[in-house]
C-alpha cells in the first residue's frame, strides 16, 4: 500500500552512460535513463533502437560494456545474477507471452509470488491462507478469476499476456518492465491492458516498450525516445511530437535507419 | 473442472494400489524363474521413476542414466564378488596378473558401505556433472549429447580396465549375499519383496515431491525456464538437485538389478540400455510417475514374451509397439484412459487434466 509521496519521489532506476557492445556494434550507446517511484514511463524508438536490449541489460540478460545501473540508489545491478536482480525488485515481462503452459493459472501465480525462492525453502513450502488471498486479489485484477483452474496453455493470447503481467506483479517489484504488452491484441484487449497499467503503476514504477503510438499517447506521462542505441529526447508525448529530430527519425529517414540497424538488432534481440 | 482433476488423481491412487497388490500376490502363482524376471523389471521400474522426474516433469533428457545404474550395479557386483571369493583375489584378477586387491574393492567388502556407496557415489558424480553443465547453461540437446558421450566414456573405461572391472565379461559368479545363498529361491523372494518395497517407497516420496510447490517449479522449468529464472528462481540449482536424485535412484535400481540377475557387464549399461530406459518412460506416459513404472514392467514383460514365443521376429514386434505408441498415444499408456473417456463423453474441457503434460 505504498503511495508515492508528492515530494522527492525515490529514484527507482538510474542508468548512467550505459553501453552494450556486440562486436563492433553498439546496441546501446552512452544511454542515461531515470525512473522515479510511481512513474509510467514509455520507451519508444524505431526497430533496432536498443529498447529491448536496454531492458535485457536492466534484468541481467545481457551485461553492460560501460556505465552504471543502480536500483533504488543502492543496488548495483551489474554485479548481480538474473535471479538476484529479480529478488531485489525488478520484474520483467517478455515480449512473447511466456507462462507455464501445463500449470493452472492459479499455480502460475503461486509460483511467481514474492516468497523465499531458495531451493531449500521451496522444498518445504506449504500452502497458506495469506497466499490464497493474495492470489485471489491478483486474479481479480487481471480478470482471470474464472479461469483460475484452467491450464495456462489454453488461454487466449491476451489472457496469457495479462497472466504474465500478473505473475510479474506477484513478485511485488519496485520496477516493472514490459516489452510491447499490447502486440497482437484486439482493441478491446488493448484498452483492458491500458487500464491494468494504470492500476499497476499505483504499486510500482513501470517502463513500457511500445510501438503503438496511439496507445503511448493515451497512457503515457513520460516518454523517452531511443535511436540507434542513444537517447534522442525525453518528455511528454506533446514534447516528443513537437521535436524535429524525432520526426526525422520516424518519418524522413525512416527507410535508411531501418536498413542500417534492423538486421543487426534482430540478431541480438 | 476441479472434480475432473480430482477424479483423475483418485483413479491414479487406485491404480497404484491395484498394481502393488498384484505385485505382492504374483509370486504366489508364478514360478521362481518368473518371479526373478519380474524382480528385474521392478528394478527397472524404480529407475524410471527418477528418469520421469528428470525428463517427464523437468524436461531434461538424459540418455546417460546407464552410467548411474551401472555404478550402483558394479558397486554391488564388487561386493558380491568379494563375498564369493571370501576376501581373496577374485578369479579374473588372477588371470590378468593382479597380486593385490584395489583399494575400492577392499572398502566395498563391508555390506553397509557397499549399499550406501551404491546410492551415494552416483549422486556425487551427478552433482559434479550437473553443477558444471547446468551452471554453464548447457541445455536441451547439448546436454543429451553430453550424457551419451559420457556413457561411451564409461563403457570404454570399464572395458579397458579389465584387471579391476572384469572387462567385457563384467562381474559374475556370485554365490551369496550378506551370507545367504543367492541360488536359494527363498533368498530371491526376499530380494523381490525388498525391490517392491523400494519401488513403493521411491514412488511415494517422488509423488509427494511432485505435488508440492517444488514439483510445480519443475514443470515450470520445463515450460519456461527463462520465465522462472526471471521470477527469481535459481533454476540451475533445481536442475542439479533433480539430476542428483534421479542418479541416486538409478544407483539403487542397479544394485537391486545385479542381485537378481547375477551378472553385470558393460553391455547392460551402455548406450542402447540408456536409450531403452527413456522408451519405457515414453511408453508409460511421461510426467505421470506411475505410467513409466507400468511402462517399464509391461515393455520388459513383452520383450520376454515375444523373444520366447517368436525368437526370430520378436524385435520387429517390439519395434511395432514403439511406433504404435508414439504415433497413436503420444501421451503414453497413461493417456489411454483419458482418450477413451473423452471419446465417450461430449463434454468440453475434458482436455483439462493436470496430468496431460504431453503438449509441449
Amino acid at each position: 500500500m505504498k503511495k508515492g509521496k508528492q515530494t522527492a519521489k525515490q529514484i527507482i532506476l538510474q542508468a548512467k552512460n550505459t553501453s552494450v557492445k556486440f562486436g563492433a556494434f553498439f546496441a546501446v550507446k552512452d544511454f542515461s535513463f531515470m525512473v522515479r517511484e510511481g512513474e509510467l514511463h514509455f520507451l519508444i524508438g524505431p526497430n533496432g533502437a536498443g529498447k529491448t536490449t536496454f531492458l535485457d541489460l536492466v534484468c541481467g540478460k545481457t551485461r553492460e560494456s560501460e556505465g552504471s545501473l543502480i536500483l533504488k540508489e543502492k543496488h548495483d545491478l551489474s554485479k548481480l545474477k538474473e535471479f538476484e536482480i529479480v529478488r531485489k525488485g525488478v520484474g520483467r515481462k517478455f515480449q512473447a507471452p511466456s507462462v507455464f503452459g501445463n500449470l493452472t493459472v492459479w499455480e502460475n501465480l503461486e509460483l511467481s509470488m514474492k516468497q523465499d525462492k531458495r531451493l531449500s525453502h521451496i522444498l518445504r513450502a506449504k500452502p497458506n491462507q495469506e497466499k490464497d488471498a493474495e492470489i485471489k486479489e491478483m486474479l481479480a485484477l487481471i480478470g482471470l478469476s474464472e479461469q483460475k483452474d484452467e491450464q495456462a496453455r489454453l488461454l487466449s493470447h491476451g489472457q496469457k499476456q495479462w497472466l504474465e503481467m500478473g505473475m510479474v506483479m506477484m513478485q511485488k517489484p519496485s520496477l516493472l518492465m514490459l516489452d510491447e504488452p499490447i502486440a497482437g491484441m484486439t482493441e478491446e484487449e488493448e484498452e483492458k491492458t491500458g487500464e491494468l497499467l494504470l492500476k499497476m503503476k499505483e504499486k510500482c514504477a513501470i517502463i513500457v516498450v511500445e510501438h503503438d503510438m496511439e496507445f503511448v499517447r493515451k497512457y503515457s506521462e513520460k516518454v523517452t525516445v531511443m535511436h540507434e542505441g542513444q537517447l534522442l529526447c525525453e518528455g511528454t508525448m506533446d514534447d516528443i511530437q513537437g521535436n524535429e529530430r524525432v520526426m526525422e527519425v520516424y518519418l524522413g529517414r525512416k527507410g535508411d535507419t531501418a536498413d542500417a540497424s534492423t538486421p543487426a538488432a534482430r540478431s541480438v534481440v | 473442472m476441479k472434480s475432473v482433476v480430482a477424479n483423475y488423481m483418485i483413479s491414479r491412487k487406485w491404480l497404484l494400489l491395484a498394481l502393488v497388490i498384484l505385485l505382492i500376490l504374483l509370486p504366489f502363482v508364478l514360478s521362481d524363474f518368473r518371479v526373478n524376471l519380474l524382480g528385474r523389471y521392478l528394478a527397472f521400474a524404480i529407475l524410471v521413476i527418477g528418469l520421469d522426474l528428470l525428463w517427464g516433469y523437468m524436461g531434461v533428457l538424459s540418455l546417460g542414466h546407464g552410467i548411474f545404474f551401472g555404478l550402483g550395479a558394479y558397486i554391488m557386483g564388487i561386493h558380491l564378488k568379494m563375498e564369493a571369493s571370501s576376501g581373496g583375489l577374485p578369479d579374473f584378477m588372477m588371470w590378468s596378473g593382479m597380486t593385490e586387491l584395489p583399494w575400492f574393492w577392499t572398502v566395498l567388502q563391508h555390506p553397509v558401505i557397499a549399499i550406501l556407496a551404491g546410492i551415494i557415489v552416483p549422486m556425487i558424480i551427478a552433482v559434479i556433472l550437473g553443477f558444471f553443465t547446468f551452471r554453464n547453461r548447457i541445455q536441451d540437446v547439448y546436454f543429451t549429447i553430453l550424457t551419451q558421450a559420457l556413457v561411451m566414456v564409461t563403457v570404454t573405461l570399464l572395458i579397458s580396465r579389465q584387471d579391476v572391472t572384469g572387462g567385457t565379461n563384467g562381474l559374475t559368479g556370485f554365490s551369496t549375499i550378506f551370507g545367504f545363498s543367492l541360488s536359494d529361491p527363498a533368498t530371491q523372494r526376499v530380494i523381490y519383496y525388498v525391490t517392491l518395497g523400494c519401488l513403493v517407497i521411491i514412488l511415494l516420496i517422488c509423488s509427494r515431491l511432485i505435488n508440492s510447490l517444488f514439483g510445480k517449479a519443475l514443470i515450470a522449468i520445463r515450460d519456461g525456464e527463462n520465465r522462472l529464472r526471471f521470477s527469481g528462481y535459481d533454476t540451475s540449482m533445481f536442475k542439479v538437485l533433480v539430476f542428483t536424485i534421479s542418479a541416486g535412484i538409478a544407483g539403487l535400481a542397479g544394485m537391486l538389478f545385479v542381485m537378481q540377475v547375477g551378472i553385470i557387464s558393460p553391455t547392460q549399461i551402455g548406450i542402447i540400455p540408456s536409450i531403452e530406459m527413456i522408451l519405457w518412460v515414453a511408453i508409460g506416459g511421461r510426467g505421470t510417475l506411475i505410467g513409466p513404472v507400468i511402462g517399464a514392467i509391461l515393455t520388459n514383460s513383452a520383450k520376454t514374451f515375444f523373444s520366447e514365443s517368436y525368437p526370430d521376429i520378436w524385435l520387429y514386434f517390439l519395434g511395432a509397439v514403439f511406433v504404435i505408441v508414439v504415433i497413436f498415444l503420444p501421451g503414453g499408456l497413461m493417456s489411454l484412459g483419458k482418450k477413451l473417456k473423452r471419446r465417450n463423453s461430449n463434454e468440453k474441457g475434458q482436455t483439462n487434466s493436470k496430468a496431460d503434460y504431453s503438449a509441449s
